[in-house]
């Protein structure tokens, strides 16, 4: 295998997140698709340091996985707070200025 | 001799300015007397350095400040005193010194006493400039300050309203027989600016034609280097110039502003319209004469066409009523026969001309304004008569003067007129002397007939109830030194050659003694003829056509003025008129739309942007990856393209 | 030869997953598929010889944040299914559109590669992934795991304050009768509300 190979799946999962995040409605299925975004970035960054015999891309995946992991924490509880003042998740709904 | 010189330029304008502090209060006499005072002061300046001039040849020359210095671009204030401005200089500040005292008598009762001695040392000022500067352009401002000044005198009552336009001959005001000037004072003024305007653009093009081919404006680099230039060049210049001075000196086309002009105040027409203003044509005719030398051409057509309004102002003076438009018409032919002097060449006899004619024509109209004064403004000329009882000095002063229209010996126009009729006789141009032999018989006739009108015969006056009285002693002090010039000016011909032949070309004309006094005896002859064809008619019938020559053809289209303002309104007014409507339609629906329609998609573009901002989250996510696309096709080709 | 084979399954199970993920209407549905996916890029992380990413991937994705979302989904009322009105269907073209547009550059851009810089932090087979990564981790990148550390402790805190009651009122400080009484005014505050 080749590092070609695995920086495509990067780039498929990518669009595929990608997708969810541009189709969703629904603001926790959002978070789902910026999920599989990071993920991929994930995937690519080690295969690249895997390719290149560095550590570097270990690394940064390895703090990506922490930022992401906080980004969930606080994201969650936004989300909680915004359904108790407006009972509702969806992104239609919630758009309050006048465009 | 500078100091003589900024005197005599800083002068008027001084009495100008101290004359407008007071412009919007009552009648104040000190005006009157300190700006007379300031003219007196500017005519004994020229005087001093007529004299210095005279005497040692030499001119003076000062240059005063920089103006415009861009470039290759060098324009300076200066102002010269050499003979041919000197001269100038003298006629002015002497005809406006006794026009100012004159005008102190005659504006006593006006309320806008003040606002008119401003005006009118504003004008003597510019006129200055206009003589004494030394370059084109300085020429330039002077023209456009007398042209302004004049717009401001003619439409000094500029409160009366507007005459209607009627066909009966008797009361239009197109008509010489009717009893106004013109419509009113505010359209003659704006006649005269417009149509001086009109005439400029003539000669700005003469101006910018000179300074594209020379590179400068002065008189000397100029005149020095224009045989450089080629012929064709040198004749559109010369003519660009002439129209200009075709417009300040209302030759044919330009000549409707002149007899309207007779709205403003009599010593407003005394001073401009005889003796100073009009005559900036002939001046700049004069002091160019370097151009038109080389182009003996167009001298040729200027002659002729001097001729021709020679003869066809004098045609209509022949039948006019109005007594202010009599003298006008007569100022015009007068002008044409200074430009028949300068077109053949003979420059000195115009500029001599042009001193003479400036004497006797505005003691003229300074008498003039006395017998308007004295029947209540009455202009028509019928309906005075016999004031030679009530007014001895005005009636002496004003025959003496018509007799130096005319051109008896030994009164000054006998000398420069004669002078005139040898020119076109001895360069052979014999059809130009036989029609200015005749105009000078017109001349003396209608001069008289004047005369005899207002003077002599029925005292018409006493119908309409007026009680004429002589003025004030000091307005007619001030109209004898002109008179006296009038009278005894001719005979310092000898001095001035001398003097002004050092500037202009000598006077080459050879014609032998024998046909010289031949052509002598035949002008003072028509002259006579026409004194005494005046005299004896209005002493045998007390008019001088029958009712039913008035019916005829000729005399309404003399007393119409050749229906020449009729034929401008309809042919050059009204469709231009037009023409300014349809453009300021074209401006608002085209220039204006255009600026709104800038504006309106301003507006709508910014309205229809705030849709970006509606908080829809999928939608700002949209647009993000978007972007995030169109940066990495971008990348993509980029890196394709290395 | 085993490693062409792990990949080609892993990868289509993956994007399966993900698939499922991103297109389905039921809320269960999406949330499942998604931890599956974690474990099968987990996969992937042991396939490159990143052992210990792949055990954290484990650990910290399937297993913390996918708890969290299921904690999260319970407070949201998923009886019927997400209706997701799709105001505009010529969203579907243009995403359809860029998405294969992306998947061309994609596939090309490998070919036009420029090298990396190489050699900063080298791989030494011979530690043992989790070693290695260890001494790099607590030489070179000592400050960043530091501040991710404080980061990890603000996230927490900020959820707990987002998410939780208020607390000005402590029960372990109050007797029995206060309890009481501040539940029943509790209790008709809830019914005023209603």
């Amino acid at each position: 295998m080749s590092l070609n190979e695995y920086l495509i799946l990067s780039g498929i999962i990518f669009s595929l997140g990608l997708i969810g995040v541009l189709r969703r409605k629904n603001l926790l299925m959002l978070f789902f698709a910026t999920e599989i975004m990071l993920n991929a970035v994930n995937i690519g960054m080690v295969a690249i340091s895997k390719f290149h015999g560095d550590l570097t891309g270990q690394i940064f995946a390895f703090f990506i996985i922490a930022v992401a992991a906080s980004e969930v924490a606080v994201g969650l509880g936004l989300l909680i707070l915004l359904y108790k003042r407006k009972n509702t998740v969806n992104l239609d709904s919630i758009a309050s200025m006048k465009g | 001799m500078e100091t003589y010189l900024y005197i005599a330029l800083f002068a008027p304008l001084l009495g100008s300015l101290v004359a407008a502090l007071f412009a919007q209060r009552p009648k104040l006499l000190f005006t009157g007397i300190f700006t007379s005072l300031m003219i007196g002061v500017s005519m004994i300046a020229s005087l001093n350095l007529l004299y210095f001039v005279m005497t040692s040849d030499q001119i003076v020359h000062v240059f005063m400040m920089d103006w415009i210095h861009i470039g290759n671009l060098d324009i300076h204030f200066g102002f010269v005193a050499d003979q041919i401005s000197v001269t100038m200089m003298v006629v002015v500040t002497i005809v406006s010194t006794m026009v100012h005292i004159h005008s102190i008598g005659y504006m006593d009762k006006d309320k806008s006493f003040n606002r008119y001695f401003s005006y009118l040392s504003a004008f003597v000022f510019s006129m200055m400039v206009l003589v004494m500067s030394d370059n084109f352009a300085g020429l330039f401002i002077g023209w456009e300050g007398v042209g302004l000044c004049s717009w401001l005198l003619i439409g000094f009552w500029y409160q009366k309203q507007d005459q209607e336009i009627v066909d009966d001959v008797k009361k239009s005001p197109f008509s010489t027989l009717s009893p106004y000037s013109s419509i009113s004072p505010s359209y003659a003024a704006n006649e005269a600016f417009l149509t001086n305007r009109v005439a400029d653009l003539g000669m700005l093009i003469g101006l910018f034609l000179i300074y594209w081919n020379l590179g400068t404006l002065e008189y000397s680099d100029v005149f020095e280097h224009i045989n450089t230039l080629s012929t064709g060049l040198i004749v559109l210049i010369a003519s660009c110039l002439f129209i200009g001075a075709m417009g300040k000196s209302a030759q044919f086309p330009f000549n409707q502003w002149l007899a309207n002009a007779m709205e403003g105040p009599t010593p407003v027409s005394a001073l401009i319209h005889a003796a100073t203003m009009v005559t900036a044509g002939v001046y700049l005719v004069i002091r160019a004469n370097d151009i038109f030398v080389a182009v003996p051409e167009v001298g040729y057509v200027i002659a002729c066409l001097g001729a021709f309004v020679a003869m066809g102002a004098a045609l209509m003076a022949l039948v006019a009523t109005n007594i202010k438009k009599i003298i006008a018409f007569s100022t015009l032919s007068q002008l044409g026969y200074m430009f028949v002097a300068a077109g053949l060449g003979a420059y000195w006899v115009a500029l001599f001309h042009l001193a003479m004619h400036a004497f006797f024509k505005s003691v003229l109209f300074l008498g003039a304004g006395n017998v308007m004064h004295a029947c209540d403004n009455e202009i028509n000329i019928k309906n005075m008569g016999g004031l030679h009882k009530y007014m001895k000095s005005t009636s002496i002063i004003m025959t003496i003067a018509s007799v130096a229209l005319a051109g008896i010996f030994p009164l000054s126009g006998f000398f420069s007129k004669d002078l005139i009729l040898e020119v076109a006789f001895g360069t052979q141009h014999y059809i130009l002397w036989t029609v200015l032999w005749i105009t000078a018989g017109l001349t003396a006739f209608y001069s008289f007939r004047l005369v005899m009108y207002v003077f002599h015969g029925e005292e018409n006056f006493k119908k309409f109830g007026y009680h004429p009285h002589e003025t004030y002693p000091y307005v007619i002090a001030a109209m004898v030194p002109l008179v006296v010039l009038a009278m005894v000016a001719g005979f310092t011909k000898g001095v001035f050659v001398e003097m002004i032949t050092k500037q202009l070309p000598v006077l080459d004309i050879h014609v032998n003694a024998t046909t010289f006094w031949v052509l002598v005896v035949l002008t003072l002859g028509i002259a006579l003829g026409g004194i005494a064809l005046a005299f004896f008619k209005h002493q045998k019938d007390g008019s001088y056509f029958s009712a039913q020559m008035k019916e005829t053809f000729v005399y309404k289209l003399l007393a119409n003025q050749y229906y020449m303002p009729l034929i401008i309104e309809k042919l050059i007014l009204k469709p231009y008129l037009f023409i300014s409507k349809a453009s300021w339609k074209i401006d608002m629906h085209v220039v204006d739309e255009i600026v709104d329609g800038i504006a309106r998609t301003v507006y709508s573009t910014g309205e229809k942007s705030t849709g970006a901002q509606n908080a829809n989250l999928s939608k700002s996510l949209l647009s993000m990856a978007l972007g995030l696309v169109f940066f990495i096709v971008l990348g993509a080709i980029y890196s394709f393209a290395k | 030869m085993f490693e062409v084979v792990a990949f080609y399954l892993f990868s289509f199970l993956t994007i399966g997953m993900f698939s499922i993920t991103v297109m389905t209407n039921n809320a269960l549905y999406a949330l499942s598929s998604l931890a599956a996916g974690m474990i099968f890029i987990s996969a992937f992380f042991f396939l490159l010889d990143a052992d210990f990413l792949g055990v954290v991937q484990i650990v910290v994705y399937t297993g913390a944040i996918m708890a969290l979302y299921a904690f999260g989904m319970m407070f949201f009322d998923y009886s019927k299914e997400i209706k997701e009105k799709v105001n505009n269907p010529r969203l579907a073209f243009v995403l359809t559109g860029m998405t294969a547009l992306l998947i061309v550059i994609m596939f090309t851009i490998p070919v036009i590669g420029e090298s990396a810089q190489k050699g900063l932090y080298p791989i030494h087979e011979s530690y043992g992934n989790i070693q290695d990564i260890g001494l790099v981790l607590f030489t070179k990148y000592l400050i960043p795991f530091e501040v991710a550390a404080v980061m990890l402790l603000v996230a927490m805190i900020g959820g707990i304050i987002l998410a939780g009651k208020k607390m000005d009122i402590s029960y372990s400080e109050m007797s029995e009768e206060d309890i009481g009484i501040y539940e029943k005014e509790l209790a008709e505050i809830a019914k005023d509300k209603k």
